[in-house]
């Protein structure tokens, strides 16, 4: 410590050795930059980038396998249909799992919410846009209790969702009373809910009005992350909770919005999965929140909260759904789907462990 | 890692196709089932690969998860629609939410033909093969009445069903069961609306071991001193017997079911169940199989048994203790035709 009055004094015996020192700034020591330290960085600035490249490879790897009839439109146009109401659910996931939160219930609430639209519609008699709306706010209630769970309670959402799990599946049985509301029924009352059924056929390829929901849901949703100062405190508060408490962020009301965003979402996948089966069947669903939870994890986003990206979980839904579609016409047992998919989950989370390491 | 991993999956792959055989000239046909688990799909789709390898069609296959799983076999529709198969068999797992995927199945020109549960309505398949599963319940519903004798009108009886949503089925064995009894029904359609006091109760077992033994311990909970037990199939059946057995129960309770695969007649034999009604998978299916294989050729579709909705594939009861005027057939015979 030298002081600033006495600009005469020489460096002292114990300051001698300062001339002989290092003058560099401090810096991290790189230990090497061969090739696959490069792709550690790049991949850990660019994750999504993964679950591109795993798609991209796959859909060439099982057309040169299985040939036209897996890589013809018509075909990927179904992978596309059959991924659609997963790939919505992995859309309320991924908000969740983006707080470091994780949501069990999702599979639940989607299949409350659209027993809910079909039965006010066709049993009770309700005009259809008010049957609608009903089914829309049952999923932003639904919602609403997982994220005060979390926050007023404190509960870890695993748990909480956990519960809600059982008891909005136990709700939809008592509503329902376990019986499946009939296709004729659903035509004669309210058409409308099946219209995200009805598909354009374009070259033999069928593109269902579904899809086109869960891509308009998927830019505004992804608007919403990265374009406005909410989407910012979702990533804040997933990364690091205290600290973004401390930085004035509102955490609980951003945990709060999330789960309720979530539960939204659910009640319109459940809509989708109106229109896909043409019935309100009570017992769908039982594994759509497991799958939901493989999209958004195949698809590059981290569990750990605070990285990842929407395109990802719509990417990972559609590698789950290629892998099925192509193991399949190559003659595999469905086992082997099972198989592969949970190799891709495995995978993709040590994947996203180690690009975790580097700093920058 | 992730290139060994995918090549390794695509070796396999590949491996795979080349032993498969039928060249890709060869028509498609498809088997849909509930699950994978259940014996009697696992027999159903045995006896399919056999037949249609003796076709010379390639056979694809596609279960749910679990019973009940309407999804899966929506997506199983589609894959087939879009693979161009000449058509497919179906044992659906939710017979009415699964009737539009049907029709556009038909509509795309495959022939559906259903098995083992009917459709609600019946005639959304081009083609139904069953059992009568009500005639299949009436037998051992006579069965049990007379094995009482004087003391049916005092039995009580405990109903370990299939499922909530009372699929057709379900409701079918129920109502004939009750029907042969000598219980009075009141909506066929329909279990539980009945008021015979005999009746203790209702569970879902969700055809399975673990379900009749959940089933049967908790209507023996509501009631101890039941004394006939009718159940949706063997294996519900197996479970059930467990639960007796750890009540002490096993040697007073007659135990009935439907289904004739050789576990289960190997259960008649050792007294676990009472009687069963014989049904047979394997004959479904290869029917099946000729039906749509046939179409493809010829363009004709299959006909049903005079009387009936669909084409009855048969059943008969299985016992070594027969009674007057139900038709059965011993053990011994019934482990020749058994499936499994």
């Amino acid at each position: 410590m030298s002081s600033t009055t006495e600009t005469s004094r020489g460096p002292s015996d114990f300051e001698k050795p300062l001339g002989s020192a290092a003058t560099t700034v401090a810096s991290f020591d790189e230990a090497g930059s061969g090739p696959l330290k490069r792709l550690q960085h790049f991949l850990h600035n660019y994750p999504t980038a993964i679950p591109f490249i795993v798609l991209v490879i796959s859909v060439l790897a099982f057309s040169a396998i299985v040939g036209e009839r897996f890589y013809a439109t018509r075909n990927l146009a179904i992978v596309l249909q059959q991924v659609t109401v997963i790939a919505i659910l992995g859309i309320a996931q991924t908000l969740v799992i983006l707080t470091a939160g994780i949501d069990l219930s999702v599979g639940a609430i989607m299949i409350l919410s659209h027993v809910v639209m079909g039965k006010l519609a066709v049993d009770s008699g309700f005009p259809v846009p008010i049957a609608f709306s009903l089914g829309l706010l049952c999923g932003l209630v639904c919602g609403a209790i997982n994220g005060s769970l979390i926050t007023f309670l404190r509960l870890p959402p695993f748990i909480a969702t956990l519960g809600t799990w059982n008891i909005f599946n136990a709700l939809n049985l008592w509503y329902s009373e376990s019986q499946t509301v009939r296709p004729g029924d659903i035509d004669a009352a309210a058409p409308f809910l099946k219209i995200m059924g009805t598909s354009l056929t374009i070259n033999a390829a069928q593109f269902a009005f579904g899809t086109v929901l869960m891509f308009t849901l998927a830019v505004i949703v992804w608007y919403m992350l990265n374009k406005t100062a909410f989407g910012r405190h979702i990533h804040a508060t997933g990364d690091d909770e205290e600290a973004a408490r401390l930085a004035g962020i509102r955490t609980d009301r951003t945990l709060i919005a999330v789960y309720t965003l979530a539960g939204l979402i659910c009640a319109i996948a459940g809509w989708a999965l109106i229109g896909r089966v043409g019935a309100v069947s009570p017992n769908s669903g039982q594994t759509a929140n497991l799958d939901s939870i493989t999209a958004v994890v195949i698809g590059g986003t981290s569990l750990f909260g605070g990285r990842g990206s929407l395109v990802g979980t719509l990417v990972g839904a559609l590698i789950v759904g290629v892998f099925s579609s192509g193991l399949k016409l190559a003659g595999l047992d469905v086992l082997w789907q099972v198989f592969a998919v949970g190799l891709l989950i495995i995978i993709a989370v040590a994947i996203d462990q180690w690009i975790r390491k580097v700093s920058a | 890692m992730l290139s060994r991993t995918l090549r390794a999956l695509a070796t396999g792959a590949v491996a795979a196709s080349l032993m498969g055989g039928t060249a890709y000239a060869a028509d498609i046909v498809g088997l849909i089932t509930k699950t994978n688990t259940n014996p009697f799909f696992v027999k159903m789709k045995e006896g399919a690969e056999a037949k249609a390898m003796e076709l010379g069609v390639e056979l694809q296959s596609f279960a749910g998860k679990f019973d009940g799983d309407n999804d899966a076999q929506v997506d199983a529709i589609e894959s087939l629609i879009s693979a161009g198969a000449k058509g497919f068999m179906i044992v659906p797992s939710d017979s009415a939410a699964i009737v539009p995927t049907v029709k556009k199945a038909r509509d795309a020109g495959l022939l559906v033909i259903v098995l083992d549960t009917p459709l609600d309505p019946i005639d959304a398949a081009d083609a139904t093969f069953a059992t009568d599963n009500f005639k299949a319940g009436e037998l051992i519903g006579s069965w049990a009445a007379k094995t009482l004798g004087d003391k049916a009108k005092d039995a009580k009886i405990a109903f370990l069903d299939l499922a909530a949503n009372q699929p057709t089925v379900d409701y079918l064995r129920d109502q004939g069961f009750m029907k042969g009894f000598g219980i009075d029904i009141k909506n066929p359609k329909k279990y539980g609306d009945e008021e015979d006091p005999r009746i203790v109760g209702h569970d879902v077992t969700g055809g399975a071991e673990e379900g009749g033994q959940k089933a049967m311990e908790n209507l023996l909970q509501k009631d101890a001193d039941i004394n006939v037990v009718y159940t949706i199939n063997e294996p519900a059946a197996g479970g059930a017997y467990q639960a007796l057995k750890a009540a002490g129960k096993e040697k007073d309770v007659l135990v009935v079911s439907i289904d004739g695969g050789c576990p289960g007649v190997q259960n008649v034999k050792a007294g676990v169940i009472g009687a069963t009604s014989q049904q047979y998978p394997l004959l479904m299916a290869s029917m099946g199989l000729e039906a749509i294989s046939n179409f493809a050729k010829t363009g004709k579709k299959p006909e049903k048994t005079p009387g009936l909705d669909f084409f009855d594939t048969g059943a008969v009861l299985i016992t070594d203790k027969p009674v007057d005027g139900v038709p059965s057939i011993s053990v011994e015979e019934g482990l020749k035709k058994c499936w499994g």
